[in-house]
Parts: C-alpha cells; sequence; structure tokens
C-alpha cells in the first residue's frame, strides 16, 4: 500500500457525513447496500462516476457532523483508495483508521489546483502526494497506525493483541 | 492541569497527564444508540463474547423511535436481544427520549465520569463536569469488550460569556453567534470550556445547549465548571456524589475568546451551514415547518418558552409545528405544568419523546422546496428530508414567535 495512485475527485470544505452518507439511509447495516450510497448528499452522481482506486480530496474539516461509522464504510466499500483533505473532523479520522481507510491529511492541499480526473499519486511512507499541478508533503502517518489500515483495520489486530493494538 | 485532564489521569491510572499525550482510559459509562447495530456486528467481529462491564453500558432507542419502518425495528429487536443476552440493564426503549438528555437524567453521568456515546453530541455531558465524548461503532465495540478506550488528551480553548443577555436571547444564539464568529473547525481535536457571568447565571437546561454545541466547531468534549447550580440539577436526578476535579489556578488555555451578550439579538444559522450566522434576515421568509425537540432544543425550559409565547393564540394557518419533548420526564413536567395542553391548543402536533425529525429519519420529514426553522444543531443540505429543502437554525423563542407568525422572526419583534 506504499504508493497510491488513482484518479482524483475534488470537494470543498467541511464535507459533513450527511454529505457522505445521507441520513436516510442510515437503517441499512449491509455493507454493499451502504456502499451504493457514497457522497450522494454531496454529488448524486459520485457513486456512478467513481471507479475503485480513486482517491478523495477535500479541503478542511472533512467527515464533520454525526459520528456515523457508514461514512467510512460507504467510502470503503464502495473503493475508494484514499482519502487526503487539509485537516478532518476527530470521530471520522478515528474511524477511518479502525476499518482501514486510509486517510492522509495535507495541510497545504489547498493551492495545487486539484481538479476532477488529475491521476493522483500518494507515497504513504515517504509523505508525497503529487499530482498534474505540483506535490505536497505531507507528516506521514505513525507506524502502529500504518500497520492498522494497512491489515483493512484493526479487527484482525485486535483479535491478536486486544487493546495493545493502540500503541 | 485542566479538570478534563484530571479527569482523564484518573480514569488512565496516572497523576498527570499533558495535551498531546495518548491514554487508555476506564469508560464510567458506555452509551449505544439505535442508529448503531453495527456496534454489535463490530463487537463479534472483533471476536467480543462477554461485555466487560455490562451495568456501565447502555442502550438508547432514539433516533427511530418508535421504529418508522421493518428495517428499523428489526435493527432494535436485535439490540434488545444483545441487552437481554449480555445482562445489560440500561436499555432505554422507544420514548424514554434523546440518549444525551435520558443519561444526563439518569444519576450516572456527573463530574470527573468518562462518558463515551456512539453520538457526535455527546459533549452535552460537559456541562455536568464529565468529559463527554462520540465514537464510532467499532471503537465502541472495543470499549463493550475491554472497558477502556484510547485518548489524545485535548488543549482546551475557553469561550467566555459575560454580560446579562436581554429578554428573547437564549444559549442558542449565544453559542451560534460563537459559532458564527469561530467557524466550525475552531475547535478540531480540542475541548471547549465555556466560561463567565451570563453562564454562571445560565440555568442547567440552557448549559446543556452550549455543551452539545461545541461538536459544532468541532469539539472533542466540552466543559463548564460545576457549581450550585450543575449539583442541584445532579441531586434532583439521584448522583451519588464523588470527587469533583477542578482546574488547577494558572492553567493556559489553548485560546481565551471572550463574548458579551448584553446586546446580542436572537441569532439563527442560514440554511446549508451551522456557521453561516446571521441576525433575522430582515426580508420576509415564510416557513411551512417549525421543530421545536432534541438534545438541544427540547427541554422543559425551551417548551415553557414556546407555551409563553403561544398562550391563548394559534399557529400560522399554513406553518406546522412540530413540538417532541427531548425526553419522558420532560414530557411529563410539561404536561403537569400544563404547557403541552397550550401548546396542543395553539395547534401545535406532539410526537414520541426522542430525535423526532431531526437527522431525517420520521416525524416531520421536509419535502423539496420546503423551509423550516428548528431548535436542532445541524442544517446541512438534506438533514431533515430534501436535499433541496431550507433548513434555519434558531432558538426555542424565535421558533415559537416563527410558528405564531408564519414568517422567520425573533420572540422580540412580537
Amino acid at each position: 500500500m506504499n504508493i497510491i495512485r488513482g484518479r482524483v475527485f475534488t470537494f470543498g470544505n467541511n464535507i459533513d457525513t450527511d454529505q457522505i452518507y445521507p441520513g436516510r439511509y442510515l437503517e441499512l447495516t449491509e455493507h454493499d447496500e451502504i456502499a451504493a450510497h457514497v457522497m450522494e448528499g454531496a454529488d448524486p452522481s459520485f457513486a456512478s462516476k467513481m471507479k475503485r482506486g480513486d482517491i478523495i480530496a477535500a479541503g478542511t474539516n472533512f467527515g464533520c457532523g454525526s459520528s456515523r461509522e457508514h461514512a467510512v464504510i460507504t467510502l470503503k466499500n464502495s473503493g475508494v483508495a484514499a482519502v487526503v483533505a487539509r485537516s478532518f473532523a476527530r470521530i471520522f479520522f478515528r474511524n477511518a483508521v479502525n476499518l482501514g481507510l486510509l486517510v492522509v491529511e495535507i495541510p497545504d492541499l489547498g493551492d495545487l489546483g486539484l481538479r476532477d480526473g488529475d491521476e493522483g499519486e500518494l507515497d504513504v511512507l515517504r509523505g508525497v502526494f503529487a499530482a498534474p499541478g505540483g506535490s505536497r508533503t505531507f507528516a506521514p502517518l505513525p507506524p502502529h497506525v500504518l500497520a492498522i489500515i494497512e491489515a483493512g483495520g484493526i479487527f484482525r489486530l485486535f483479535r491478536e493483541k486486544g487493546a495493545g493494538v493502540f500503541g | 492541569m485542566h479538570a478534563l485532564e484530571k479527569t482523564l489521569a484518573r480514569a488512565s491510572g496516572k497523576t498527570q497527564v499533558s495535551a498531546g499525550e495518548i491514554v487508555l482510559a476506564e469508560v464510567d459509562l458506555a452509551e449505544v444508540n439505535d442508529l448503531y447495530l453495527q456496534v454489535i456486528k463490530s463487537f463479534r467481529e472483533l471476536g467480543g463474547e462477554k461485555v466487560r462491564h455490562p451495568e456501565k453500558t447502555s442502550f438508547v432507542f432514539d433516533h427511530y423511535s418508535p421504529a418508522p419502518t421493518i428495517k428499523a425495528a428489526d435493527n432494535h429487536k436485535k439490540m434488545r436481544e444483545f441487552c437481554a443476552g449480555q445482562g445489560i440493564p440500561h436499555l432505554f426503549d422507544i420514548g424514554e427520549g434523546v440518549c444525551h438528555q435520558v443519561l444526563t437524567e439518569s444519576g450516572m453521568v456527573g463530574p470527573g465520569t468518562i462518558v463515551v456515546e456512539t453520538d457526535s453530541h455527546t459533549t452535552t455531558m460537559g456541562a455536568l463536569g464529565a468529559f463527554g465524548t462520540g465514537v464510532g461503532a467499532t471503537d465502541m465495540a472495543t470499549i463493550l469488550i475491554t472497558g477502556k478506550l484510547w485518548f489524545k488528551v485535548p488543549r482546551v480553548m475557553n469561550i467566555v460569556f459575560e454580560g446579562t443577555p436581554p429578554k428573547g436571547v437564549m444559549a442558542k444564539d449565544m453559542i451560534l453567534h460563537a459559532i458564527g464568529d469561530l467557524r466550525q473547525d475552531a475547535a478540531i481535536y480540542k475541548a471547549v470550556e465555556f466560561s463567565g457571568g451570563a453562564v454562571r447565571e445560565m440555568a442547567q437546561e440552557e448549559r446543556f445547549v452550549l455543551c452539545n454545541m461545541a461538536v459544532e466547531m468541532g469539539a472533542k468534549a466540552a466543559f463548564i465548571a460545576p457549581d450550585g447550580t450543575t449539583l442541584e440539577y445532579l441531586s434532583r436526578y439521584g448522583w451519588k456524589g464523588g470527587e469533583i476535579p477542578a482546574t488547577d489556578p494558572g492553567y493556559e488555555y489553548d485560546s481565551v475568546v471572550r463574548y458579551d451578550v448584553s446586546s446580542l439579538t436572537p441569532r439563527v444559522a442560514l440554511p446549508g451551514s451551522v456557521d453561516a450566522v446571521s441576525a433575522i434576515p430582515g426580508e420576509k421568509i415564510t416557513v411551512d415547518q417549525v421543530f421545536l425537540g432534541t438534545c438541544t432544543g427540547g427541554r422543559l425550559n425551551d417548551i415553557r418558552t414556546a407555551a409563553e409565547i403561544l398562550a391563548g393564540k394559534r399557529v400560522a394557518p399554513g406553518t406546522r409545528f412540530v413540538v417532541i419533548p427531548a425526553s419522558r420526564r420532560i414530557f411529563q413536567d410539561a404536561l403537569l405544568a400544563g404547557y403541552i395542553e397550550t401548546l396542543v391548543n395553539a395547534g401545535a402536533v406532539l410526537s414520541t419523546p426522542g430525535c423526532g425529525p431531526c437527522l431525517g429519519a420520521h416525524e416531520g420529514i421536509l419535502a423539496p422546496g420546503e423551509t423550516c426553522v428548528t431548535t436542532s444543531s445541524r442544517n446541512f443540505p438534506g438533514r431533515m428530508g430534501s436535499t433541496e429543502a431550507d433548513i434555519y437554525i434558531a432558538s426555542p423563542a424565535t421558533a415559537a414567535a416563527t410558528a405564531l407568525m408564519g414568517r422567520l422572526c425573533g420572540a422580540d419583534s412580537l
């Protein structure tokens, strides 16, 4: 998972969990059904135009609002490979790590001039995000957090190590 | 140390913690609401068999209460079975109210306790001097298995409200004013303490509103230093007492922001964003539905405010006024006080204590093109139904005045 390459879809600031996954679908519990509504509140056509391996790039406070884990489940199960954002809301960030969705904070992402469809390359270990408009560096995730994400979430690690998985 | 740091230190068996440190803390009370069957799925997937502390665990059915669909009913059924099988004593079934209000009335939350719920508005608990924070389903499942959760000790920002607010200006107006000024990402990864003369003079019910809405600035937790008002509330609901952590003199806040509320006027958050805050717009805005309720607008004080404005009057023709008490206890108190009769006579529609239409699940969903004024906390596009509906967030006084006039207006203009 060291290098992620994919098409970039851009979103603005304060993309809340209702935009990632509208509240009217919260009673759904099957992950495939949840995946069908990915980003529907922000862009109803997103689910039909995105492909597995695409990257979401957003502004500040991505994932603000409700604590719903559906927001991460829908992104992960629809095949979004990573979310890069200038900043994340903290509950969303925790949920993403727990479920193994790659989330990377890049504070100066905003002036990269990203456009939908750009090819992006995320070097997770070196901490570099490159796109046609240039590249930005970021502080790589701590090794134990990366290990959780690489394992697809905390489930297997937790079964093996209990709460020790959190470092 | 700050009182919240002392709380985290105590719960993680340390004498000292500081901001940025990661601690593994014992959770005093965990709560799962009915959006979160995923908690039980994650519990099993993590290898969970037995809940570590059933007596410190609760379930509250509030978001889909009573169940509006077969799927929601089935989720409730599976949760009831889980509680019965695990010996979890605190199952608050349909109609008991919104989880945060139910817990503050439970006698299980007080100064220095650590409360974790599957809901972002758990910051409400800070008004009782507790450390309250929201998590997702999988974090909650790890609490059920281990009794613990890891936290990064937050820095604390201090919002000071000074002065006496004019009549008709409520805690909701103050916090909207602050969110509009500081914006919705001002407190990410931080805790927010509210202090100042206006907070000291504030009823406990209003203090919950400040702490509840702190999450709309991104806050991890909120805090108001417990005082006589807090202790009076706690003793009414059976809190058994305990050590009350206090912030050390000289504690250095991340930042301090001061507002003088003595000339504040009613505020609204304009459709689409909680931080697009303004005075009530001058142009006429016709309103299809007014919603008074939720964990940040459905307490007894809120219902009394509406009853006083609507006593002997009628809700405007063409406007629907949905009223939902935040808990059964509040519903009972409002019935006894005659507020419910006043509101029903005025044309209000009452529904079951719980979240109501706040998250667009049931009991008053909006159609495309409709306009709603709500005392709840969020107005993201589509939050209460159609993405083409306009949602204004306002205080209970403004909501009641709007229901009376059929157009967005403050109680100060009646």
